[in-house]
């Protein structure tokens, strides 16, 4: 583990330029992504029935697709998923309570006449989706302004705007890679993302913590005292970000679904949040204090 | 040193029963609680149709009000319930002071809204003081509460939630439930029951074809046709006012006639019991009908006067349909019927799939955490690896204690804080390092360790902190559970990773097993 000893200063803070061009670039790309494409918005926020079913034999697709065809719901995707086990998914949704799945059961039992199990069901309504999407950017924005107010308080406002803008850059760009995955963007993925709200400003915070200590201690530019405060967290930041993906890696592996998606988002977002705690957040901050010289 | 022992003991006296199924007797008894998607089940948000409630409210006043207004002698010629309100059209312009002081004296809740003279006419629009109607739907989405718990607790589900959620929602979570349909079908019959008397005054064929008369209605009859399968619908004539409905019912049961067909037998509250004798009694002779959410059951004659409170309602059903018509009955009507806005609905397999999943990505993923932790910091790591272990332990510990739900995306909540929950030890270990680079004495680095890196740690841990409980505030169900384990871990971490290990420390030094250990 060479690359955490101690040895000499690596200089972070001389290529702050370089790096805000990247993650600048970075944003850029996924607002135009965000704007062009758009999250793969799943029922959760659009409405929608999914029905997972298990057979006890294997059933062709085809069949599958008769029996569709035959309860009205022609618009529905066939996922296969698992041996002998299919995704139905559909964009309608039933408010009777009569629901979907009473007439699908019926009908499986009549033209296939096959064992199976309804393993998962899950239906929205689209009033529901429009609060639960509404429900999700509230969350995000009193996470945000919980955490602008906090760092005010413990540090200075200029720390804190670094801070904001840093984690503002990591939900975008965690977001913009989760919309090219193509992933289905669902309710536990808002969890993630507020996850990793706090995940990432906890980097960035011991980072400021040590610039803080330091300025009591030493006299020396901004920048010089800022590179110094880095390197000397350097490890503790590359050793909890590792920590924490090893963990949510196995989520990642054995996960299956949602959790498969909502730990890709946490992993792209740990990678980004440590990132941006080294070469944003404190950068950002020199940025700041230059233009209020000036 | 004693506290640490204390939380050990804590946090495995109450997973012995999760883990082993067996309990010491004291303390608890309580297995953790494994929400809807993990130990299969069924969630439901209802939304009770309020404006039905209200609808009905209005045009129960409006009947009452017109019985009233003929007495006073003003005129009322039409009354309609429209868009929520009630107008009436009065005879002409000299009944409008005499329908006012009415208003006035016995209506007070009621303000006339708009008066437009149509020909002759009057026309005037009644609007219900909105505090008012707001009471009825909040007092209809109570009742719908009550009615809902009542015919849950009928079916014998162990542990279901019902609760309101905002101003006309209900949240229903039923855990373990076999057969979901058919709960739905039991929460959101309506169950209105309703006795009219049948109109054998007027002819039914001509109300058929489109002249009803005023003051009666056409309701329909379902009857299956045993051979062919064949559903008739039978039309009946019947005078629209209800005599007497669901509410004077105290039980119902299911029972067996001929044929072993089965029937409901209804019984009276004593009230009812009264109101049904007299109903009866004047209406020897004619036809009762019985007519449950809008479609007529049976409409026998009335051979005589019924006392006793007793009545049946027979009708072409199998014994499931008789039980769950009985369960419903015995519950109660709904005040208004129900949407479903959202089902959640994991059955057994799956749930249980996801759990030995989620144990083994805990499992394996703290593995690799504590191997990699005593590669790096050797005896350091295995004091570290100790606090990490109590950790989790005391998150599941806490959460038996609370009653709190471990759901899926909980699961995912511990194994952030297994990845995290090693921050504030390396936090705490880097800083010992660089203080004795800087050539301190062993303890007082450790010392320092602790005491520089504690507000870093809490700075740290606090803004996950404020995420997580912005999340509990607004997150629903499974998503809560994230936000409970990852909250209590993040809580529980800032006791195991500094006071715990800081304890394990002290007490080898005191036994001066601890002199100086290689970091």
């Amino acid at each position: 583990m060479f690359f955490l000893r101690p040895s000499k200063e690596i200089d972070f803070v001389g290529k702050k330029t370089i790096a805000l061009a990247i993650s600048l670039i970075c944003v850029a790309l996924s607002i135009f992504l965000l704007i062009i494409k758009g999250p793969n918005y799943g029922i959760d926020f659009v409405g929608g029935t999914i029905i997972d079913v298990k057979f006890e034999k294997g059933v062709s697709l085809e069949a599958l697709r008769v029996v569709l065809d035959s309860t009205g719901l022609k618009d529905a995707i066939i996922q296969p998923s698992g041996k002998n086990e299919y995704l139905i998914r559909t964009k309608a949704s039933s408010e009777a309570l009569e629901g979907i799945r009473r007439s699908l059961e019926s009908k499986l039992e009549e033209i296939l006449k096959e064992k199976f199990e309804v393993r998962q069901l899950e239906m929205v309504g689209p009033k529901v989706g429009k609060d639960l999407k509404n429900k999700g950017l509230k969350a995000m924005v009193f996470v945000l302004i919980g955490l602008l107010l906090y760092i005010s308080w413990r540090f200075e406002f200029r720390f804190a705007i670094g801070a904001i803008l840093a984690l503002i850059h990591d939900v975008l760009i965690t977001l913009g890679a989760f919309t090219l995955s193509g992933r289905e963007f669902n309710l536990p993925i808002v969890a993630a993302l507020l996850a990793i709200l706090g995940y990432s400003l906890n980097d960035t915070i011991v980072v400021y913590d040590r610039i803080r200590e330091n300025m009591k201690k030493i006299e020396e530019s901004l920048e010089r005292l800022i590179n110094r405060s880095i390197n000397e967290v350097l490890r503790r930041t590359i050793l909890t970000s590792f920590t924490t993906i090893i963990a949510v890696l196995m989520l990642f592996i054995f996960g299956a679904g949602v959790v498969k998606d909502f730990s890709f988002t946490l992993i792209i977002g740990i990678i980004v949040g440590t990132y941006s705690s080294i070469y944003i957040a404190s950068p950002i901050v020199i940025f700041l204090e230059k233009g209020k010289r000036k | 040193m004693i506290i640490v022992l204390l939380a050990w003991i804590f946090a495995i006296l109450f997973l012995l029963p999760t883990i082993s199924g067996k309990s010491l007797g004291f303390l608890t008894k309580d297995k953790i609680r494994l929400g809807l998607d993990l130990q299969g089940g069924t969630h439901l948000l209802l939304e009770v149709k309020t404006e039905e409630a209200l609808l009905n409210f209005l045009t129960r006043l409006k009947n009452e009000m017109m019985d009233s207004l003929k007495t006073k002698r003003i005129f009322a010629l039409e009354g309609e319930v429209v868009n929520g309100k009630i107008e009436l059209l009065l005879l002409n312009e000299e009944m409008i002071p005499p329908f006012e002081k009415f208003l006035a004296d016995e209506y007070p809740n009621l303000k006339i809204e708009d008066v437009k003279r149509v020909g002759d006419r009057v026309k005037i629009t009644l609007n219900l003081d909105p505090k008012e109607k707001q009471n009825i739907e909040n007092s209809a989405v109570d009742q719908a509460l009550e009615t809902i718990r009542n015919r849950i607790d009928q079916l014998g589900v162990t542990e279901p939630e019902i609760a309101r959620q905002g101003e006309r929602r209900i949240l229903v979570q039923l855990p373990g439930i076999k057969d979901p349909e058919r709960a739905k079908a039991i929460i959101g019959k309506t169950a209105l029951l309703e006795f009219k008397l049948v109109d054998e005054e007027h002819d039914l064929q001509e109300a058929l074809s489109g002249n009803v008369p005023e003051g009666s209605i056409i309701l329909y009859g379902i009857r299956r046709d045993k051979t062919t399968g064949r559903v008739v619908k039978i039309p009946y004539l019947l005078k629209e006012k209800t005599l007497l409905t669901g509410d004077a019912v105290k039980d119902a049961r299911v029972a067996f006639g001929e044929f072993n067909r089965p029937y409901i037998s209804l019984s009276f509250t004593s009230w009812g019991a009264k109101e049904f004798e007299r109903i009866t009694g004047e209406n020897v002779g004619k036809r009762l009908a019985i007519i449950l959410d809008g479609t007529v059951y049976s409409a026998p004659v009335i051979r005589e006067k019924i006392s006793g409170g007793k009545a049946i309602i027979e009708g072409d059903f199998t014994l499931e349909e008789a039980r769950d018509l009985a369960i419903v009955l015995r519950a109660g009507a709904l005040p208004a019927s129900l949407g479903i806005l959202e089902e959640r609905t994991v059955g057994p397999s799956l749930g249980k799939d996801l759990v030995e999943k989620g144990v083994k990505a805990v499992i394996i993923g703290g593995l690799l955490v504590l191997v990699f932790m005593i590669i790096y910091y050797r005896f350091f790591g295995i004091v570290a690896d100790l606090a990490l272990i109590l950790n989790l332990l005391l998150v599941l510990a806490v959460m038996v204690m609370l009653k709190a739900t471990l759901t899926l995306p909980g699961i995912a909540g511990l194994v952030l804080t297994v990845g995290m929950g090693v921050d504030a030890n390396i936090l705490i270990f880097e800083r010992i390092k660089e203080e004795l680079r800087e050539g301190k004495p062993y303890k007082a680095a450790l010392d320092n360790g602790y005491s520089r890196a504690l507000l870093t740690i809490l700075d740290a841990q606090i803004t996950t902190l404020i995420a997580a409980l912005v999340l509990f505030q607004f997150g629903t169900g499974p998503i809560k559970g994230f936000a409970v384990t990852l909250s209590l871990g993040i809580l529980i971490n800032l006791f195991t990773a500094i006071f715990v290990t800081k304890a394990i420390f002290d007490g080898l030094f005191q036994v001066r097993v601890l002199k100086e250990l290689k970091l």
